[in-house]
């Protein structure tokens, strides 16, 4: 049985009012493609049995997966390169000569799937600074619940840790641990975890002098991305930096920020004044 | 670009290779270490070597070893691609010189991945 255009547009509705990301009509394959593990753990033929069946009987563990199955997303470590690279060349030099040297720097995963991106922050800044975990702080943070799960374990499968983990940092970082790679202990110290609904309004957090809010805009619309934008500049501090995805820009959507360019990246700092 | 692929699983010869020339790379294949050193000593040199390590005849680190005696080779980046998963083999090959790793199974993502680290992606290549 396929999908009807009656319970697509259901799921649709539910993602956008528990998340505000906007499903497109023709996305019926990603909903099919989703949705099917969870329906045959529940021992359902078909994804359009199980979205009748919550259909008709809502209940809040069903939805939870619905909506957390369809806002998780692709990751891999070293993401793109470039905005890391301008994170040890350029940002943490300029932040840690800016800080006295017992303010601790505070840096924002915000939608961090399964951790690649903490953790690759975190590589970078035990690989840079001596002590990295006294004088910085990582906050992953996701809207699944079984991804911040995940991002705690900071456990990997071998397919993960292909993904562009480069492997001197596998061997330097990671342990086996039985058919998985385990983030070393001190890493894992370095990143909290906790649940965020970026479409919300945010738990009291920061304030930041990084975040990366990378491939996390384009799945929105126009107000809540503004809307987004608007609250993550709350939780920076003034001389702050803001990655986006490589096809995300703050230009036409908030001008209350900069864009500067570091490297072969760009960053968006807010406008003193805005 | 071009790319050398070592394997003596003909079937994971012809995937890798699949991979790599959809990414734009001419390629050669080799069933050995030794068949792909043969390769290198007939003057057709790769800017990539993908090299599996358990083979007949040399392995894949003692092929790496040997192409990191040759000054000659030094422009030649070595990827082992290998079901050996252990961190103690890791370590082995990247102090024989070789700069990537990536353990079978694997996904063309993977490959693509390794080789943007590497800086070896040919422009075009879709990200």
């Amino acid at each position: 049985m396929t999908l009807t255009t009656t319970s697509f547009d259901w799921v649709r509705q539910l993602v956008h009012r528990e998340s505000a990301i906007v499903l497109q009509p023709g996305k019926e394959y990603l909903v099919e493609a989703r949705l099917l593990p969870i329906a045959r753990s529940l021992g359902l033929a078909d994804v359009a049995h199980f979205v009748e069946k919550v259909r008709h009987c809502p209940d809040p563990d069903s939805t939870r997966r619905i909506v957390e199955a369809l806002t998780t997303n692709e990751t891999s470590w070293f993401r793109d390169g470039d905005p890391f690279t301008a994170l040890s060349s350029t940002v943490l030099p300029q932040l840690l000569g800016a800080r006295g040297p017992n303010e601790r720097l505070q840096i924002w995963s915000a939608a961090c799937s399964s951790g690649q991106e903490a953790y690759t922050i975190a590589m970078l800044l035990e690989d840079a600074l001596p002590n990295a975990a006294t004088r910085v702080s990582i906050t992953a943070t996701d809207i699944s619940r079984e991804m911040v799960e995940r991002t705690r374990a900071g456990r990997f499968s071998q397919l993960e840790v292909n993904r562009g983990l480069p492997a001197p940092m596998l061997v330097r970082h990671f342990t086996r641990s039985g058919a998985d790679w385990e983030v070393a202990p001190n890493l894992r110290r370095m990143v909290t975890a906790s649940q965020c609904n970026l479409a919300a309004p945010l738990p009291r957090m920061g304030p930041f002098d990084v975040v990366y809010l990378r491939n996390v805009l384009i799945y929105f619309d126009l107000p809540t991305k503004q809307a987004i934008l608007r609250r993550v500049r709350d939780l920076m501090r003034p001389d702050g930096w803001l990655f986006l995805g490589a096809a995300e820009t703050t230009l036409g959507v908030d001008d209350s920020w900069e864009r500067v360019v570091v490297g072969r990246s760009s960053a968006y700092r807010p406008l003193k004044g805005a | 670009m071009r790319a050398l692929v070592i394997d003596d699983s003909r079937a994971m010869r012809r995937i890798v290779s699949g991979i790599l020339e959809g990414f734009g790379y001419e390629t050669q294949q080799a069933g050995h270490g030794r068949e792909g050193l043969d390769v290198l000593d007939g003057g057709w040199i790769p800017e990539l070597v993908c090299v599996d390590w358990n083979m007949p005849v040399m392995d894949g680190l003692q092929f790496v070893s040997a192409v990191r005696a040759n000054p000659a080779w030094r422009s030649v980046t070595i990827m082992m691609v290998t079901s050996e998963s252990e961190h103690g083999q890791i370590v082995r090959a990247l102090a024989a010189g070789a700069h990537e790793y990536v353990i079978k199974p694997f996904t063309a993502d993977a490959i693509r991945d390794k080789l943007a680290l590497l800086g070896l992606l040919p422009e075009g290549a879709a990200l």
